[in-house]
């Protein structure tokens, strides 16, 4: 009984000497992994976004945080007149990128996601196609 | 010759006066730097790093959260029993420092040709001669320790709240069990400084061997008994904020709460500064430095091993700690007192 009492002092008391694995985290960036799913972006080509309002990312989403509204253009094409993420309901699954057939959405690494208000937590087409 | 008042001369209050202020500000200074010192303790063990942010490497954090306690918002609960309410902290809080008066934190020094012992209660004349000496110490000490758990149970009882209430008949009940052990553990020192005085008992380690090697046993229990009578980590149970959301001091908050945190850790210190002197040989140690070092430099030893102690333990549950106390320690010191006698009577004589 007094072995494994003297042997967990020992644990901790070598714990002491081993550099700790804190992050200073605002002066010290998180280094963070390929694959890590942050705020959505949508992709740009030819400087408009790339969707084409297909729907699919809305119906394929768990969370139902996606709202698009499909408009059409100059050329009669399709695209996405309104593109908006509530950022309050999504659960980061990637779904939605998975289910892009034109590569229009993807993940980024930004995960400094907090708001003073609700609204700002609606991420509209213009806000998604302004993040990198 | 020098005006005396009640029989003794000015120097002597001066000397008082100053004594317990130095004493005051120490205890005060080494809580502050005791809750930080833990968290960094503590967190070093668990590989992070602990208070960072507030002066280097967090060295003003104490500051910062005193003021932070000032500022924060004082809430009594509409039943509460008010005047008890607001008593229970001080209540907690006094014996945690009063206990000081009779601890020797070193010999004595020479100020303007008066030799001023440095224990609180004493007083050397002018020719160095003791005049007194608290001679019941240790008795003092023992009634001061189990003062404190008046403030935890009036503050369980006033909070007028279910869990406040089991904190505090829980700390009573775990008091009750780990005193009697702790107490049986003194009497063997007791038997073999053949005193009750805490100079008495310094004095005796001064040549041989500290108690804690004539008594290992008695050490032992008594600081494992000392670490429960102030509820420290493993025996926190009266506040066990798992189960009993805090406990006796869920209620409380601001400065009140602060108190109770204030005696938890002015305890700690008593406690240790008790075992130092009871047990490691006071303020003795190797003449190249004055003997209040060597006082202070064990007490922060055993502070370290109390935070160590929290960082490596698991609570107890409450039938464990019942059955350590009532079962387990109160049997041993009982055979330990019993043949320190009889080594006393038969073999040291």
């Amino acid at each position: 009984m007094i072995m494994p009492l003297i042997k967990g002092l020992q644990i901790t008391i070598s714990h002491m000497f081993k550099k700790p694995v804190t992050l200073q985290y605002p002066t010290e960036r998180p280094d963070v992994k390929p694959g890590f799913r942050g705020l959505h972006a949508l992709n740009v080509s030819h400087d408009k976004a790339k969707c084409v309002a297909c729907y699919l990312c809305p119906t394929v989403c768990p969370a139902k945080c996606i709202t698009v509204e499909a408009g059409e253009d100059q050329n009669h094409d399709k695209y996405a007149a309104k593109y908006e993420i509530d950022m309050l309901r999504c659960i980061f699954c990637g779904y939605c990128v998975e289910a892009c057939p034109v590569d229009a959405i993807r993940m980024t690494e930004q995960f400094e996601l907090a708001n003073y208000s609700r609204a700002d937590f609606t991420y509209t087409k213009d806000r998604l196609l302004e993040k990198k | 010759m020098d005006t005396l008042i009640l029989g003794l001369p000015v120097a002597y209050y001066i000397a008082m006066v100053a004594k317990v202020l130095v004493a005051f500000v120490f205890v005060l200074l080494t809580v502050a730097y005791a809750t930080y010192a833990e968290r960094k303790i503590i967190g070093h063990m668990q590989v992070r790093l602990g208070p960072m942010r507030t002066g280097w490497h967090g060295l003003l954090q104490p500051i910062a959260d005193g003021v932070k306690l000032f500022f924060k918002e004082e809430i009594i609960p509409s039943q509460a029993s008010k005047f008890a309410f607001l008593i229970a902290p001080l209540v907690a809080l006094i014996p945690a420092f009063i206990s000081f008066a009779v601890i020797p934190f070193g010999d004595s020094i020479t100020i303007g040709g008066y030799t001023v012992p440095l224990q609180i209660a004493a007083y050397y004349d002018q020719a160095g001669k003791q005049v007194f000496d608290i001679n019941v110490g240790v008795l003092y000490i023992l009634a001061m320790a189990s003062l404190g758990v008046y403030g935890i149970v009036l503050a369980g009882w006033a909070s007028n709240s279910k869990y406040s209430l089991l904190g505090g008949l829980r700390s009573a009940a775990q008091m009750i069990s780990y005193e009697l052990a702790a107490g049986l553990a003194i009497i063997s020192v007791f038997m073999l400084s053949e005193s009750l005085s805490l100079h008495k008992i310094v004095a005796d380690q001064a040549g041989g061997a500290w108690y804690a090697f004539k008594q290992p046993l008695a050490f032992v229990i008594f600081f494992i008994c000392s670490l429960a009578e102030i509820n420290r980590t493993p025996f926190d149970l009266p506040e066990a904020e798992t189960e009993l959301v805090s406990g006796f001091c869920t209620e409380y908050s601001s400065m009140k709460y602060a108190m109770f945190f204030m005696a938890e850790y002015a305890n700690m210190i008593t406690v240790c500064a008790v075992t130092t002197t009871l047990f490691l040989g006071g303020w003795h140690g190797p003449a190249f430095l004055p003997g209040w070092f060597w006082f202070i430099a064990k007490v922060y030893f055993l502070i370290f091993l109390c935070m160590w102690i929290r960082a490596t333990y698991p609570r107890y549950r409450y039938d464990q700690l019942m059955r350590l106390g009532w079962k387990v320690f109160l049997p041993l010191t009982l055979v330990n007192v019993m043949a320190t006698g009889l080594w006393v009577m038969f073999i040291s004589k």
